[in-house]
């Protein structure tokens, strides 16, 4: 049976050597040139490694490797360290926030009759599926000084014309941005984590005089614990590299790494710099994308 | 425990939809508003739609922005269903924990690296950047959206079936076909129209990973947003609502009816 073991190494090598290609090896390569220096050349970066030069060269051009970027990019003087921070901050506070507006609206929704379920499942995702851009977009028009909300609190009586709110260009307006675009995948796991709950075990605490609130505290929120670790998750991850948010409705002094990579590369063109923070991007980010993966495999083979 | 919504379900479903959908309707009003200030109702009007359609850069790159969606889904269908059957039909193998973690990986990944790397990867082997890289890059990053779409299917369905056509004679490939493919369908439409969507929403990556002369639809938006809130801006987001809206809404009634005809053929089979 020589085709059928072809078959099935064909049908596993094909995702495979696509994903070695193009996600793995990128990685190799960024971290590579997180190590070379800056070259006016092309590509702006040495050294370059070239086989056909030979052995010699190639050890050569491995000693001229350095750590220097790093050393740039963790020194106090710059604002790298502080982007970290806050980077980390922000998803972290967006994360508890969605967190606490994602888990009533999934409860609601796991309570609901199984009749509409669908029916608000699909409400949830809909928004995911228009774009991004077009959401983050959306809040500009209302969180703008005369913007719609401005003008809604103007009209009843709340502020004056002279001092409209400012919240355009602030962090709360990338608090909104975060919570607004993210709040589906907040919802999709704690629902799925929430949907599957045995009812009876709320009517026994019941009967045995547990009041409601206790019950929640006791039963519901303990089983839901798999899902709200997924939501948060999934929602913290990107959200420490976001770019879109903080640079469309964040100010100039909200300081994103995201942002600060993004800078780095298209206005310094500093490609080894900008090489070097998405390496350490990554090290902050591997344990929650770790944690992540294991969540997601043991998921898949517990069902 | 009494069954149904309290008034706390009912209220926060409504408030968390209402805060979902209030923005993008308003979006929409307001693209209909005569005036070129944003924030002022001056009257009904359709005009900004009209201009739209005269601005022939806008319309270049919604073509290639579809091109790039279209080509980005159909790959990363094939790729990502390969994926999800080798995750969840070939048990421990040799490297099964680099693969999972690969696939798994770019969901979470924030998209400036994943940007960064692909465009570091594609200078390193020096080929012309443009619509192909931009593809490339965005089949890499959805096909892991589909194969944990269809991999959700995948490990809920009955395995006998497949079992009892291969006892039977019936060859691997066949069996996929004719077996695997008919049930795992709606899962692979929707891991379809998600990396469809995820394509052409898609600002970051693309940008990265972009040459001259291929601008998406997301990169020409976002240079003109950055200039401020534009009527004309708010039409071309409407008509990507709208048209993402219908398609959603038919499949999902599409899958909806696959299904229930599912559940009848099986109560019959089961009463015959």
């Amino acid at each position: 049976m020589a085709s059928k073991a072809t078959g099935r190494w064909l049908v596993l090598a094909v995702p495979y050597l696509w994903l070695l290609a193009l996600f793995l090896v990128p990685f190799l390569i960024v971290f590579k040139i997180s190590l070379s220096q800056d070259a006016i050349a092309q590509p702006p970066y040495l050294p370059t490694f070239d086989l056909a030069e030979g052995w010699a060269a190639f050890k050569e051009a491995f000693a001229e490797l350095s750590f220097e970027n790093y050393g740039y990019v963790l020194s106090w003087d710059n604002e790298f360290i502080e982007a970290y921070g806050s980077s980390l901050w922000i998803a972290g506070i967006s994360t508890i926030l969605l967190l606490l507006v994602g888990y009533p609206i999934a409860y609601g929704m796991a309570r609901a009759p199984k009749s509409i379920r669908p029916t608000l499942l699909m409400l949830v995702i809909l928004p995911f599926w228009t774009s991004f851009l077009i959401r983050v977009y959306a809040w500009i028009g209302i969180l703008s000084p005369e913007g719609l909300l401005n003008q809604l609190l103007f009209s009843l009586g709340i502020i004056s014309r002279d001092s409209p709110l400012q919240i355009l260009n602030t962090d709360t307006a990338v608090y909104i941005g975060i919570v607004y675009s993210y709040l589906p995948f907040m919802i999709l796991p704690l629902y799925a984590a929430l949907e599957k709950m045995d009812e009876t075990l709320l009517e026994a605490a019941a009967d045995l005089g547990c009041p409601p609130f206790a019950a929640f505290w006791k039963i519901t929120w303990p089983l839901s614990l798999p899902g709200v670790f997924a939501g948060c998750l999934l929602c913290f991850i990107p959200a420490v590299g976001e770019f879109v948010i903080p640079d469309l409705l964040g100010g100039s002094d909200t300081l994103m790494i995201g942002k600060v990579l993004w800078t780095e590369f298209s206005v310094n063109r500093s490609w080894t710099v900008s090489s070097a923070v998405a390496v350490l991007l990554l090290m902050v980010l591997v344990i929650p994308i770790v944690f992540y993966q294991n969540l997601q495999a043991r998921e898949v083979e517990r069902r | 425990m009494r069954k149904g919504l309290s008034w706390f379900n009912v209220t926060s479903i409504a408030l968390g939809f209402a805060f979902l959908y209030i923005p993008i309707v308003l979006l929409v009003i307001y693209s209909f508003n005569a005036s070129r200030m944003v924030t002022v109702w001056a009257g009904f009007s359709t005009h900004w739609y009209w201009q739209l359609f005269q601005n022939q850069q806008l319309l270049d790159a919604a073509w290639v922005t579809l091109r790039v969606a279209f080509l980005t889904a159909t790959v990363a269908t094939v790729l990502g269903t390969l994926a999800a059957i080798t995750l969840t039909r070939y048990g421990r193998f040799t490297g099964r924990t680099l693969f999972s973690g690969m696939v798994y990986a770019p969901l979470v990944m924030p998209e400036v690296i994943t940007g960064l790397s692909l465009l570091l990867l594609f200078v390193a082997v020096d080929i012309d950047r443009g619509f192909w890289t931009i593809t490339l890059a965005h089949i890499t990053f959805t096909m892991c959206f589909v194969s944990v779409v269809v991999q959700s299917r995948l490990v809920t369905f009955d395995r006998s079936l497949e079992e009892a056509a291969l006892d039977l004679g019936c060859t691997p490939f066949r069996t996929f076909f004719v077996i695997t493919l008919p049930i795992i369908l709606p899962a692979v439409i929707s891991g379809w129209m998600l990396a469809f969507t995820l394509s052409l929403d898609d600002l970051v990556i693309a940008s990265f990973t972009t040459g001259p002369g291929a601008t998406t639809l997301p990169m020409r938006i976002y240079s003109q947003v950055r200039l401020g809130v534009t009527p004309e801006i708010n039409a071309a987001c409407t008509i990507l609502i709208a048209i993402v809206t219908v398609v959603v809404i038919v499949v999902s009634i599409m899958t909806k009816r696959q299904e229930l005809e599912r559940q009848r053929a099986e109560r019959l089979a089961a009463a015959g």
